[in-house]
């Protein structure tokens, strides 16, 4: 439907945005997973999101009409724009961008100004993700969050800078770097350069902070680049934390995790007397927060468009009540900080002409989004391209949550290809595989997405596969979820035994070679100058 | 992802006959209990070449490991000596794929008790 | 004999007596298993440490029995009680022979 007019017609002030009525005595603020995007962007939410097991069909495992009949959201309203993905292009136009550090900077100044106290908490995957995040090794991005003053932030892409650029940032930190899952993999000691808690002082009640680091950083992410780490769950640690700051006077225990949102759930059932799990990773955001015994799990979204404010009444050590609310940034309703909005502009001086370049531009029948258990029209793009651009037969791109959207009718910069493509192992590499081995690579990774299991989840989504269409039956165990892969230039089922060109980019192995691949898709959108992406039916999904 | 030339494959190994001789060498085919042993191991493991894992047996003489789907089953064996303080041990070890670990501990009265975990090893996910 | 094989332990300096201490250690070894190929596809031969032993004056602590699943750069921790002040002396045992020791002064009080 075309809710544009009716969009219109609901008007958004700054003033409803941030309208709370200050509850309790703690307000803790939650702001997770930027990636690195200080502008407001466009961002798109997934149309598939699976659970599986016992996650089938719970939060967040609901999209569209189904998660704003969940959580009582209007058709066309402001939150139908901002949670759910159907209509993305009309009510885009209506409600505008989303997002932007100096507009969060409103948000959190607002909440101090009735809470001076509150806790402004970062979830990690904050120092990646962008061209000049790339270029200055994240600095960019730590400048102008320093400005917002956090209380503390925990990790996960940050490790990809590699760990001694990651030791020289936390050595000047004006803020707690968190992680009680952070080891040293010589020793199997706790690292020293991460704290596993930080108690606080916040309206007369002591806060207890446990941080939790994503718990796969050398198996997501390429391992050789901090190799003086180890991560893992540890929940019997984290229940020790706990109990430790429980004996030491903690009277509110909140847990600032990159764990993805169903390891949260499953890491509340299994450690008692956190009260607050503060959810990121997954980059899901929830209207409410999801009860777990007594243990809330707040879900704050991505590349800053939105923040969660919580306030608490905590008393005798115990939390006696809550009021939550996840606030969407609307950057054309919250007034940019002006400090902060300069300082932005400030971070992007240097590099304004190399961002702002225009490589190409979307059709009008082009959306370009990536986030969802499957393909989105960025991640086809960054296929076709592979394909082309490296003559393969197969292209295999990672399936990531971050990146923006493009609208159609739009300008493709190269800050826009940046946004979807900056990491610090682009090499596109170009290898034969055997058809065994492709699918061989296909149920690991749908296992590491589907195993009913939350532990043995990574938070990743389905890699992204152009040239060739597959069948995917969620509900089976490994070796059994893949079947039908099928060559779509020729329709040919694949042959285990024969052997294919796959281009990919983004291996975890040291050494891949090939060029970067943001140069790769550039050239392709360059020569495409208008792109267009058609729908991708190439795979079939059972068992949804 | 790691998907690149050099990956290794990654599917469930399956236990062999030689888990079961590397077993029964251990506890002379004895029947096994599963209380009074921890096995703590991860789920997933970082590195299939170095996983850590950590056995607990309190009053245990010997804790056996076992890699089920390794080529060759067997890992170690902890013997505890008299300034033991507790029959408890951590190491790394070598998974060929994904397989259970299985650590049984030879209690004073000859009897055994098992603990086993499934450790998944991966070619790699992706990340959010 | 294997190259650069370097052993390193950490034992607390002192400890009050009976108390239970952890001790950790770690050996620089290739731990070759004797299943992976060379280049031209032929085995490399298996060259590990088989067996560590950690005894505290004299009395035994730990005993392992080491096979070629062991990671390389072999790591063990345990717990040890000491009665006394002494010495532990950490002892790895090389498949070509060559036998590894290292020692460690508590004092007990
Ligand atoms: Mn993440
Ligand atoms: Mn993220």
């Amino acid at each position: 439907g075309n809710w544009g007019r009716l969009a219109a017609q609901q008007t958004l002030s700054q003033d409803d945005l941030l309208q709370f009525d200050t509850f309790g005595n703690v307000s803790l603020i939650h702001i997770t997973d930027i990636h690195a995007q200080l502008k407001p962007i466009w961002f798109r939410e997934p149309e598939i999101n699976l659970g599986v097991g016992g996650n089938k069909g719970q939060v967040p495992h609901i999209t569209g009409a189904d998660f704003r009949r969940a959580y009582g959201i209007e058709d066309g309203s402001p939150s139908h724009y901002a949670l759910s993905y159907d209509d993305f292009v009309a009510l885009g136009h209506a409600y505008g961008k989303m997002g932007g550090l100096d507009r969060c900077a409103t948000v959190i100044n607002n909440i101090r100004a009735e809470r001076p106290d509150a806790l402004l908490l970062d979830g990690g995957d904050t120092w990646h993700g962008s061209y000049t995040c790339y270029k200055t090794e994240g600095q960019d991005v730590v400048n102008v969050m320093n400005l917002l003053k956090p209380d503390a932030m925990t990790f996960h892409w940050e490790f990809t800078l590699g760990s001694d650029r990651v030791r020289d940032i936390v050595d000047d930190l004006p803020f707690a770097a968190l992680g009680q899952n952070i080891f040293d993999s010589e020793w199997d000691e706790p690292a020293e350069d991460f704290a596993p808690y930080k108690f606080y002082e916040s309206g007369g009640v002591k806060v207890a902070v446990v941080g939790q680091a994503f718990p796969y950083m050398p198996i997501a992410n390429p391992g050789w680049m901090f190799p003086e780490y180890s991560f893992g769950i540890r929940d019997q640690r984290m229940q020790k934390m706990v109990d430790e700051v429980r004996g030491q006077g903690a009277e509110l225990v909140v847990c600032l995790s990159h764990n993805g949102f169903d390891v949260d759930k499953k890491m509340a059932e299994r450690v008692t007397g956190i009260d607050v799990i503060l959810a990121g990773h997954t980059h899901d955001a929830l209207p409410e927060p999801y009860l777990v015994g007594e243990t809330l799990i707040v879900a704050s979204g991505s590349n800053g468009k939105f923040i969660s404010r919580v306030d608490l009444d905590v008393r005798d050590g115990r939390m006696m009540g809550f009021r939550h609310k996840l606030i969407p940034i609307f950057s054309d309703v919250i007034a940019p900080d002006s400090e902060v909005a300069e300082a932005i502009d400030a971070e992007r001086a240097p590099f304004a002409n190399e961002l702002s370049e225009v490589i190409g531009r979307t059709a009008d029948d082009t959306t370009l989004f990536r986030r969802g258990n499957l393909n989105g029209s960025w991640d086809d793009l960054i296929c076709d391209a592979l394909i082309e651009e490296r003559e393969a037969d197969i292209a295999m791109s990672p399936g990531v949550r971050w990146g923006p959207s493009i609208m159609p009718g739009q300008d493709i910069t190269r800050e826009d290809i940046w946004n979807v493509t900056s990491m610090t192992y682009p090499n596109a590499y170009r290898t034969e595989m055997t058809g065994q081995f492709i699918h061989e690579i296909m149920e690991d990774v749908a296992d590491n997405l589907f195993n009913p299991d939350p532990y043995y989840q990574q938070g990743g989504d389905m890699v992204r596969v152009g040239g060739m269409g597959y069948r995917i039956d969620v509900t089976k165990p490994i070796g059994e979820r893949i079947t039908e892969m099928t060559l779509l230039k020729t329709g040919e089922a694949i042959d285990p035994a024969k052997t294919y060109t796959v281009a990919g980019w983004a291996s975890v192995n040291e050494g891949t070679e090939g060029p970067p691949i943001w140069d790769v898709v550039e050239n392709h959108i360059r020569r495409q100058g208008t792109v267009s992406v058609a729908p991708n039916t190439s795979v079939q999904v059972i068992g949804a | 992802l790691g998907l690149g030339a050099t990956v290794v494959a990654v599917l469930p190994v399956q236990a062999t006959a030689a888990v079961d001789e590397a077993i029964a060498a251990f506890t002379g085919g004895a029947e096994m209990g599963s209380e009074g042993i921890t096995l703590i191991a991860p789920e997933i493991a970082e590195n299939g070449n170095t996983v850590p894992i950590e056995v607990n047996a309190p009053g245990a003489e010997a804790i056996f490991i076992v890699a089920a789907g390794n080529p060759t089953p067997g890992v170690a064996t902890f013997n505890f000596g008299p300034l033991a303080a507790a029959q408890s041990g951590s190491t790394r070890i070598r998974l060929a794929g994904t397989q259970d670990v299985i650590a049984i501990a030879r209690m004073p009265d000859g009897s055994f008790v098992k603990a086993s975990q499934e450790v998944k090893v991966t070619i790699g996910g992706c990340g959010g | 004999m294997a190259d650069n094989v370097k052993p390193r332990v950490r034992v607390p300096r002192d400890a009050t007596a009976g108390e239970v201490i952890t001790i950790k250690t770690l050996i620089s070894h290739n731990m070759e298993s004797g299943q992976r190929r060379d280049d031209d596809g032929n085995i490399i031969p298996r060259s590990i440490i088989n067996r560590f032993t950690c005894d505290f004056n004299g009395v035994n602590v730990l005993e392992v029995a080491m096979e070629p699943a062991i990671s390389t750069n072999p790591f063990f921790e345990f717990q040890a009680t000491v009665p006394e002040s002494g010495t532990f002396t950490f002892t790895w045992y090389d498949d070509d022979g060559d036998v590894y020791t290292e020692t460690k002064e508590i004092t007990v009080s």
